[in-house]
């Protein structure tokens, strides 16, 4: 099972760290090769290396946009097959909107900033729009890499279409009807969900489930929440690194007009911010990947595996009902043989998904273990390379303030 | 013979490594003071005054500091000679030391604190407005200075916000328009004092009264700090006497309060109609540098101001991102993981300690000084602008000697003895004639324009002193935050990596 992949360290080229996991099994090899950003639309370019037989070449690309893949993930859905597999959340729509609005307001923008002020926060935008470019590219490559690693939805039929045909899916986005439609599945979902997870008919006979249903609830909830605020932390972040740049060409030009001592101390402090401003900038970006998108990752990861154990809960109903009615036929000695088929049905389906469900809830937790270890650990590091840089340009800036003081008091 | 006071540092007395005054030269050096001629009478405004300019003879002027060194030497001995002892000390002029080479070590160092809430609340609904503030003054080495008011060594007093605002504009009408720059006064400000006085005992209304509290400490440190203001009477009636009459012409709505501001706008309006001919090009030289310093200032301050709310703002978010994380790690049912988030969950909590010491940095050392400056610029640019209005005056002055000069003419040739004996004495009898009023006008100017100097000289050394104080500070905390910022997360990491 992949983990939730690293993509990207640093800001230099698309330098990746795949978390490969015990079974690597290189069959089928899916990656995102490349990918253009149109006026509203991305085109992402899925590139596969396979040695499976069921495939006509052994390597291939296709050119997929995002609502293609929402078709491949709503089939998964749908199918009852795979009712007891979490399946990969779907990735997050590409939205550029903010990051263009900013991009747009600077153009129009102020005659109060001097021209490398504005370059700065040209850059500084630029690098934001780039960033989120990297992670919608990231989000997408991650769902398919979990598919293709997945032993049972890799032999997807629909899968292998996604992969291999090279011409456009056609797969229309949802009209009204269907948007409509599906809002409404959501809200009979949730209210079928909370029905059963609080019916306290229904006999839980799992340790297992019951603990692993009160943990997910409290659990998805919590990291939503934690989701949410370290969104806000780093944007606060950024405002912060943002904030440094006209202030250091404040300075730079208090510096430049100033005929006195300070000149010196002035310049020396807009170096300064101008470098606290990089630094910040790159805490800002790193707490983003490392604690922002692990979290939303596990929070539409948490969503999935509620969403199986939905369905078990909803089929051990099925399988109470078939036994109920199976007593009540019995009763009666009507439909006898009837009734006893599609409780034994039922009652094949439950075991089954029960059991898949398990394998699956646990793989879930090792999943996000390994990933919030492998995250957090690196995020200690990157603070603490970035607490250094700080520290040693404060420490230099004060060092070169105190020194020009005792310069000036020997003139 | 007055000794000079040191100026107190900004802010906390014992940081006297920031008083090295790296200009090289101290102004207030011993031998300096020695040279100093009796205090400065500012003309009309103090009518002490007028006593000691008739009886100290010749220059009955000014501080003359370092630029007229030689000059003072020959000076002093001549004004060592003429104080007599017996002579009334009205400015509290103690001569006795002043054979001697004092050495000015005289400290003037208010400090202030706010009273407890209490307190305040009970005056604040006696009164109309102001909390009460305790101001403690130390002065050091009070047998050396020659303010005799100044006995003890440290003692304190009460004063009103108001209070402060009387003194400033005191000072303001006595000494602004012949030059000197008068530090102004912090601003009232009607939102942060309805809400103290509403009696709300939240955070915002404390910040607020530490805000003023503090502005007010800087405020009155700057004026001690000049020397000439540190021997008007008012500022020592200010320091000293247990009680003040009620200023209450600082009142916005009060007769005063409204003739300001009608002076304000006759002066916006007088100052755009007069057109100087500059002849010392150090003036215009200088006024432009003070109006691309405010500029900049300004531009400055804003970008500060927005830096301090999006750091308050982090760490408000940071906090409740460190609140979020331990719910999360509590909820987290492998033990490993759930400790590390807890641990997580710690070091962001002191990080947004951090972010508040940083954004309180931000504040009160980076932002209140470029607002300090931003409006000490204004009181100097109001100073350039009163010299205008003298140049004005004298100018006027001449233009109606010019016509008197012309009427006394024509009716020479008219013959009309008994009118032009009028017009001679308009001219030249009268006290003061308008020959007179010229000459008075010639000597106001020329005695702005070199008072002026002199302030634009020590403003432009405590500029550098307080920029300078600040900037070492400031990068202080930048330095201590950065390094707890790189403990928390070692410490942290070594945690983690043992798990």
């Amino acid at each position: 099972m992949d983990d939730s992949q690293d993509l990207f360290v640093g800001e230099d080229g698309r330098t990746r760290s795949v978390t490969v996991d015990l079974y690597n099994d290189s069959s089928l090899q899916v990656e995102i090769s490349d990918a253009v950003s149109e006026r509203d639309k991305v085109k992402f370019t899925v590139h596969t290396k396979t040695n499976l037989a069921h495939f006509k070449k052994t390597e291939f690309s296709v050119v997929r946009q995002h609502e293609e893949f929402i078709w491949l993930h709503d089939t998964y859905l749908e199918n009852e097959d795979y009712a007891g597999i979490i399946i990969p959340p779907a990735p997050p729509r590409p939205d550029f909107e903010a990051s263009r609005e900013k991009l747009q307001k600077l153009g129009e923008g102020d005659g109060s900033m001097t021209r490398e002020e504005f370059a700065k926060m040209k850059q500084e935008l630029e690098a934001e729009y780039l960033a989120i470019f990297k992670k919608t590219v990231a989000m997408h490559e991650v769902f398919l890499q979990r598919l293709a690693m997945h032993p049972i939805l890799r032999r997807d039929h629909n899968f292998y279409v996604f992969l291999e045909y090279d011409q456009d899916l056609s797969v229309r986005g949802k009209n009204k009807k269907e948007i409509f439609g599906g809002f409404l599945k959501n809200i009979v979902k949730s209210a079928d969900e909370a029905l059963i997870t609080s019916m306290s008919g229904l006999k839980e006979v799992d340790d297992f489930f019951d603990h692993e249903r009160t943990f997910l609830l409290e659990y998805h909830i919590r990291v939503k929440d934690s989701s949410l605020k370290a969104d806000r932390m780093t944007r606060s972040h950024k405002n912060v690194a943002e904030d440094y740049i006209p202030i250091s060409s404040a300075l730079n030009v208090l510096g430049t007009q100033e005929s006195s001592a300070i000149s010196r101390s002035f310049i020396k402090l807009a170096e300064l911010f101008e470098k606290l401003r990089k630094v910040e900038g790159r805490v800002a970006s790193d707490e983003d990947l490392k604690l922002s998108d692990l979290l939303r990752y596990y929070m539409r990861d948490s969503q999935a595996a509620k969403d199986l154990l939905y369905r078990r809960a909803r089929s051990l109903a099925d399988y109470e009902n078939a036994n109920k009615v199976l007593d009540k036929a019995r009763m009666k000695n009507k439909d006898v043989k009837q009734a006893e088929n599609h409780q034994l049905v039922c009652c094949q389906k439950f075991e089954k998904l029960s059991d898949s469900a398990k394998q699956e809830l646990i793989d879930f937790k090792v999943r996000r273990v390994a990933a919030f270890r492998k995250n957090l650990i690196e995020l200690t590091e990157l603070e603490l390379k970035h607490a250094k840089v700080r520290a040693k340009a404060t420490f230099c800036a004060r060092g070169s303030a105190h020194h020009t003081v005792l310069e000036n008091s020997k003139m | 013979m007055a000794a000079e006071r040191e100026p107190p540092p900004l802010g906390d007395a014992e940081q006297t490594d920031f008083r090295e005054l790296e200009d090289g030269e101290d102004l207030f050096i011993s031998t300096a003071s020695t040279l100093e001629s009796s205090p400065s009478s500012p003309e009309p405004a103090s009518l002490h005054a007028e006593d000691i300019s008739t009886s100290n003879g010749p220059k009955p002027a000014e501080i003359l500091l370092e630029d007229d060194r030689e000059d003072l030497f020959a000076e002093a001995t001549e004004e060592v000679s003429l104080d007599s002892p017996e002579r009334e000390p009205i400015l509290s002029d103690e001569p006795s030391p002043a054979i001697t080479p004092v050495t000015p070590t005289a400290l003037v160092t208010p400090r202030i604190d706010p009273v407890m809430f209490e307190r305040c609340k009970e005056e604040l609904e006696e009164e109309a407005n102001g909390d009460s503030f305790d101001i403690d003054i130390s002065v050091s080495d009070p047998e050396k200075t020659s303010l005799s008011i100044f006995n003890k060594k440290e003692f304190s007093v009460k004063r009103r916000f108001s209070d402060f605002l009387g003194l400033h504009s005191k000072l303001a009408s006595k000494y602004m328009h012949i030059g000197y720059i008068v530090p102004p006064a912090p601003e009232k400000s009607i939102v942060g004092m309805t809400k103290v006085k509403v009696g709300k005992e939240d955070p915002s209304s404390a910040e607020f009264v530490e805000k003023r509290r503090s502005a007010l400490e800087r405020y009155l440190e700057r004026t001690v700090k000049h020397p000439t203001l540190l021997q008007d009477p008012d500022v020592q009636q200010f320091l000293e006497s247990s009680e003040l009459p009620r200023a209450v012409s600082t009142q916005a709505l009060s007769g005063a309060g409204i003739l300001r501001m009608v002076n304000k706008a006759a002066d916006a309006v007088n100052k755009m109609t007069i057109k100087m001919n500059e002849s010392d090009a150090w003036f215009e030289e200088k006024q432009q540098q003070f109006e691309n310093l405010d500029q900049q200032l300004r531009k400055l301050h804003t970008s500060v101001e927005t830096l301090v709310c999006h750091r308050k703002e982090l760490s408000v978010n940071t906090a409740a991102f460190a609140k979020s994380a331990a719910m999360l790690g509590n909820s987290e049912d492998h033990t490993a993981l759930s400790r590390a988030l807890s641990q997580l969950a710690e070091v962001e909590e002191k990080i947004d300690q951090l972010h508040q010491e940083q954004a309180y940095a931000d504040f009160y050392l980076f932002s209140e000084l470029l607002s300090d400056y931003v409006r000490l610029i204004t009181a100097v640019k109001g100073v350039f602008d009163q010299r205008m209005k003298t140049w004005q005056k004298w100018q006027d002055a001449q233009a109606m000697l010019q016509k008197k000069l012309e009427a006394e003419a024509k009716l020479q040739y008219a013959n009309k003895p008994d009118k032009l004996q009028q017009a001679k004495d308009e001219i030249r009898e009268a006290s003061p004639g308008w020959e007179g009023k010229v000459q008075q006008g010639e000597t106001d100017f020329k005695q702005i324009s070199k008072t002026i100097r002199k302030e634009v000289g020590r403003f432009e050394k405590e500029r550098v002193k307080d920029f300078k104080a600040v900037i070492i500070k400031y990068l202080e905390s930048l330095v201590q935050t950065q390094q707890q910022v790189g403990l928390f997360f070692f410490l942290s990491f070594v945690k983690d990596s043992v798990e």
